[in-house]
């Protein structure tokens, strides 16, 4: 089963060159330099997990792609264009990257399938039959087909957040973000949320996720970024981070997370 | 009330003169309101600055004052001529948009964040982020206010009476100077109409808050 058999971006090109950018990146909030001379490059079908201590910039290096947040010097570009500044543009380049939020964020005044088929219809101009009939194959796909006609609040998070992937996918992004996806769920259904992840990062998507579930980056990232106090300070395959980080602040980090 | 027997046409002319500058002020208000409430909210420094001016010129000045100066001041501008009904329902929207935009306003900073910065992610503009995802539920939580705003202003209609425009406020004066033994019947039964019309206003609002209720 693969959520991105349908995507014709993935297939028109050879797999491998790189498909999202940043190249010396800073961001400051005020007198906080939350950003500090970013450098990563993420590769057309790699699944990259960020991870790091709270406040050490994950979150915002993850948000700076899709532009929700602006950066303050260095250029970040999605295969092979920058960023435009905002405006038309900068709509048309979102459409191309699916962002999943901690808070799901679902159109609360919208039904599930509503939520879905808005992207499409709107920015896409696809007819509504058409996205519509497309928004049910990707709620059956994530395994909430049976409640498209509801609204937002009357689903538990776990499903809010699959149908939150569902709209991502509906766009057929070149790329997906994950902002923390699975910290605003109750333990019980994490693992409904990652499932559908994995599969969509086997099924060969583009990935930026920033988590804190080793599992998950153990089962399918390519790669662990690892952040403190706004720099990546140390980058490896999931297995060599975990088993044998190299920076003292990797090394702390694992400490205090993987004791328990 | 011999009056009301012979005048009850000229009494339900005048409440219906008072409805139609409600009504079509509160569509034109309605209108500019939300557009204002959207410039005030919106990326584009000058709309939002020009908006934020708007409002504070037409929110901090008497009503009375923009009826003046909309004909008064207006007539020795060179335009085309408007009637009064016509002056009337500019100085009443003028006014009344200032408060529908705050109304808005505050509705739309009741609507999440995320709301907003979803609506982007999936690539739909500022406009159709406003139109599509903030604004439907930013009504939904301004109803209340609105609902004041728009009673507020079909009571304001009132102050018509002194520009030549014969509503229900003008005709209950002429009816006082010409039955001057029932003037406080008069007065009671142009007041009660006020009541009806409003209660009608605040049933109607009290409806749609129930049917628009958006759990989170």
């Amino acid at each position: 089963m693969s959520l991105t058999a349908e995507s014709p971006q993935a297939a028109s090109r050879p797999p491998g060159d790189a498909l999202v950018v940043l190249d010396h990146v800073d961001k400051w909030f005020g007198d906080l330099h939350v950003l500090q001379d970013i450098n990563l490059s993420i590769r057309r079908g790699e699944v990259v997990v960020v991870i790091g201590p709270s406040g050490s910039g994950k979150s915002t290096l993850c948000r700076t792609v899709n532009r929700l947040e602006t950066i303050d010097s260095g250029t970040i570009s999605l295969d092979g264009r920058p960023l435009p500044a905002e405006g038309k543009e900068l709509a048309r380049l979102r459409a191309e990257v699916g962002m999943v939020f901690q808070s799901f964020n679902l159109f609360a005044h919208k039904s599930i399938l509503e939520n879905v088929t808005l992207g499409p219809v709107k920015v896409r101009g696809v007819p509504k039959a058409e996205a519509e009939e497309k928004a049910r194959r990707l709620l059956d796909r994530v395994g909430v087909g049976a409640q498209a006609s509801k609204y937002p609040a009357q689903l538990s998070g776990g499903q809010q957040q699959r149908v939150a992937i569902a709209r991502a996918l509906a766009m057929e992004p070149k790329v997906m973000l994950f902002d923390e996806p699975t910290s605003a769920l109750d333990p019980e259904m994490i693992k409904e949320v990652l499932d559908v992840m994995v599969d969509l990062a086997r099924g060969g998507m583009t990935m930026v996720v920033v988590t804190h579930e080793m599992g998950f980056a153990r089962t399918a990232a390519n790669r662990v970024v690892f952040m403190s106090d706004g720099q990546i300070v140390e980058e490896n395959e999931p297995e060599t981070f975990f088993t044998d980080p190299r920076s003292d602040r990797a090394k702390d980090f694992l400490g205090k997370i993987l004791k328990h | 009330m011999d009056w009301l027997a012979d005048g009850y046409g000229l009494v339900l002319r005048a409440f219906l003169l008072t409805i139609e500058l409600g009504v079509v002020a509160g569509v034109f208000s309605m209108l500019l309101g939300v557009l204002l409430a959207a410039a005030r909210v919106g990326p584009v420094a000058v709309l939002a600055k020009a908006a934020a001016t708007y409002v504070l010129v037409f929110r901090n000045t008497p009503l009375l004052m923009v009826f003046v100066f909309v004909f008064v001041a207006l007539p020795k501008v060179d335009i085309p001529q408007l009637s009064f009904f016509a002056k009337g329902v500019l100085a009443l929207t003028l006014y009344t948009s200032a408060f529908v935009c705050e109304a808005v306003r505050s509705g739309v900073n009741s609507v999440p964040l995320g709301q907003a910065e979803a609506a982007r992610a999936v690539g739909l503009t500022f406009g159709q982020t406003m139109q599509e995802v903030v604004l439907p539920q930013a009504m939904r939580a301004a109803l209340p206010p609105l609902a004041s705003v728009l009673i507020a202003l079909m009571k304001n209609t009132s102050v018509a009476a002194a520009f030549g425009l014969i509503e229900a406020t003008a005709r209950m004066r002429f009816f006082t100077n010409d039955n001057a033994d029932v003037r406080t019947v008069i007065f009671l039964v142009f007041a009660i109409g006020y009541v009806v019309i409003v209660e009608l206003m605040s049933a109607g609002a009290f409806t749609l808050e129930r049917r628009w209720r958006v759990a989170r």
